[in-house]
């Protein structure tokens, strides 16, 4: 087994240097990819050995970059695209909504429309406004699409490649809070399939769902929680749609409590979702209601107090006491 | 018009105009098998028309007065060039070779699309305004990185050159040098918005400012727009760049079958148009300078006849697809949702009943 131990940006970086090395078709496309290796540097090095044909620096127009990346992939290429930051993605939404979700259809299945939209998603890093969004739902609403999350470097490393590697267009969200962070990662054995959630932390009072940069804040929760004899068990999504209600409903109908954390404001959001599917398949075997502890309904606030918006370890713990509590 | 630099190889009155750099290269059987596409595709059109009207089609939108402009450049195409359509160019699909019964299944509203885009090199229709030129820009980088002597062709009209993809278009293609060919129908009217709210300054001077070459071509002369397509698809071909070709021309319609001209329009603007008929001119150019007889005209006239009863017939027996088709091709690969859907509608009864 080979393992080391490398930063999510690596991880991504390497990931996308494996899916180039094995398939030439595959090209990456997006602002200032190139010789700056882009603003996170995930394709650090990338256009210097892989040239200039295959690691596109694009003209600064995101509808350009997906619209383009679409008549790529009906010429059979697999396009990642970078999008510099989660709030600069709306002017590409035409384009993915309209051309990328659903060309496999209008064409009856002639076009295969494998191509890759990176996005650098939620908060965390301080920044100023249109950096820290968290779009997931409005791709997730769409059919055609699949939105999926890393949370981990092992997870990016393999999804990132996995994306690649599927036959339909793939949101995949990078939680860039956590770039920076050093985790294992294996590069024989994928961990598990791209839209398998995981289950991190087994535990028997509560669920806690997550996905992306609020993974490690509820393994965090978890820990705490475990301190004062609350057992935490941790799922992460990675896949936002679709969603893996198989693996939550055994672990929630073991709980019979669930959790679901997320930046996202609240309203018509994953975390709605996932309350309301497990509802349904679980009734039975729920004690108390499911809460989502998420972002409030406003436009995402100034940084300088954007860790009393995002899920805190409190937050969360205060959402896990709120289940367990509920009718006592 | 008259002010602007207009490529015309043909008058309205149907008499040969030279020009210094384009010459027409085509003899009279490929001038007279020009007429006769204009000619079907017209009599698809009112044919469409009519189905619409007696309630068989949820939608049609006419191209007359845009045959001249379809035919040339959908002639001018080679088999292994890639045309990225709006919803308006049955001429070009025709050229093509897409049955006309495949063109109405979208507006028969039994399919979003209608036939094989890749068997065809034609893509299927994009409804919303100026997407597909994006897709063309990038399908011609996929030549490029390819290494193949091929072009591709974006279609549009006045009323998408105001949106923001079709103008970063322009920009990707100059960019990259784009083996690409923009193709905008100017036919003087989106829906009730005349040209002159979507440009200040005629189109085709816009690609100056890009850094490639723009050229109006007179649209309702085919011969024009033939050369002029060839030339520009070739450039590209050979690595020459892009080229935006403005062809100059009318709707003669309306916009669709749910539009009413006279509330916008004057019938002077129209009997103005009236007289540069495409098809009349290059008819009177084949009886002056090629002596063709009128029974030839009245074969090709029961040859449109023939294709169109033949469509009728086609679109009457398309039935209301199965409604569990809709799961159909939603993804590629499989998906909890299209199966909990597909087993919703067999349980319900509704639909995979013929399956």
């Amino acid at each position: 087994m080979t393992t080391s131990t490398m930063t999510m940006a690596k991880a991504l970086n390497e990931g996308l240097r494996r899916a180039m090395e094995k398939n030439k078709k595959v090209l990456l496309m997006g602002e200032d990819i190139g010789k700056l290796g882009g603003v996170f540097r995930i394709t650090d090095g990338l256009q210097k050995d892989f040239g200039e044909d295959r690691v596109i620096d694009a003209p600064l127009g995101e509808s350009g970059i997906v619209g383009t990346a679409v008549g790529l992939a009906i010429r059979g290429y697999r396009t990642v695209c970078e999008i510099q930051f989660d709030g600069f993605v709306y002017p590409a939404f035409d384009q993915i909504v309209s051309q990328v979700a659903k060309l496999h259809k209008r064409s009856d299945g002639a076009y295969t429309m494998g191509l890759v939209i990176r996005l650098p998603f939620q908060g965390g890093i301080g920044a100023i406004e249109h950096h820290s969004e968290s779009p997931e739902a409005y791709f997730a609403q769409t059919a055609g699409l699949r939105v999926v999350s890393c949370s981990t470097p092992n997870d990016a490393y393999w999804m990132i490649q996995q994306s690649i590697e599927h036959d339909d267009p793939i949101i995949f969200c990078e939680p860039k809070s956590r770039y920076w962070e050093k985790g294992e990662v294996n590069t024989d054995v994928p961990p598990r399939g791209l839209f398998e959630a995981a289950v991190l932390r087994e535990g028997t009072d509560v669920t806690v769902i997550a996905y992306g940069g609020t993974v490690k804040t509820c393994r965090r929760a978890a820990d705490t929680a475990a301190l004062e004899g609350t057992s935490i068990e941790v799922i992460d999504a990675r896949s936002v749609a679709p969603l893996d209600f198989e693996t939550m409903k055994v672990s929630v109908e073991k709980t019979g409590r669930l959790v679901v954390v997320q930046e996202a404001p609240h309203s018509a959001s994953i975390g709605s979702e996932i309350i309301s599917e497990l509802t349904q398949r679980c009734f039975y075997s729920m004690q108390a209601p499911g809460i989502v502890v998420s972002g409030y309904h406003v436009p995402y606030p100034p940084t300088r107090i954007e860790e009393d918006y995002r899920p805190t370890v409190e937050r969360i713990l205060d959402g896990v006491d709120r289940v367990i509590g509920f009718g006592k | 018009m008259n002010q602007e630099q207009v490529i015309q190889l043909l008058s309205p009155e149907g008499e040969r105009v030279t020009n210094p750099e384009y010459t027409c290269s085509l003899n009279g059987e490929e001038i007279f098998s020009l007429y006769r596409d204009m000619t079907i595709i017209r009599r698809i059109c009112t044919e469409s028309t009519s189905l619409q009207r007696q309630g068989q089609l949820a939608l049609w939108a006419p191209i007359r007065g845009q045959e001249a402009a379809q035919i040339g450049a959908g002639r001018a195409l080679a088999p292994n060039d890639f045309s990225f359509p709006s919803y308006r160019e049955h001429g070009i699909a025709w050229c093509r070779g897409i049955p006309p019964e495949n063109m109405l299944r979208l507006f028969r509203a039994v399919s979003n699309g209608g036939w094989d885009p890749n068997k065809y090199h034609h893509s299927v229709p994009a409804i919303v305004l100026g997407n597909q030129v994006l897709n063309a820009v990038g399908y011609a980088m996929g030549i490029q990185r390819d290494g193949a002597e091929e072009a591709a062709v974006a279609f549009f009209g006045d009323g998408a050159s105001s949106q923001g993809d079709v103008l970063e278009s322009f920009v990707w293609a100059a960019s990259f040098n784009a083996p690409v060919v923009f193709f905008c129908q100017n036919n003087q009217w989106g829906i009730s918005t005349p040209s002159s709210v979507q440009m200040k300054v005629p189109l085709y001077k816009r690609a100056a400012g890009f850094g490639f070459p723009g050229i109006r071509v007179d649209g309702n002369d085919v011969l024009a727009v033939y050369e002029v397509t060839k030339h520009a698809l070739e450039n590209a071909r050979a690595g020459g760049g892009p080229t935006l070709i403005e062809a100059f021309t009318y709707r003669m319609g309306a916009h669709t079958t749910s539009d009413d001209p006279t509330r916008y329009r004057i019938d002077a603007e129209v009997e103005i148009w009236n007289h540069r008929d495409p098809i009349e001119r290059i008819k009177a150019l084949l009886v002056r300078a090629y002596g063709v007889k009128n029974s030839q005209f009245e074969d090709v006239t029961t040859e449109a006849d023939e294709i169109a009863m033949k469509l009728r017939r086609d679109v009457l027996a398309m039935d209301r697809p199965d409604p569990i088709t809709m799961f159909d091709h939603a993804y590629a690969d499989e998906h909890p949702l299209i199966e909990e859907g597909r087993r919703e509608l067999i349980e319900l009864g509704i639909g995979g009943l013929n399956r």
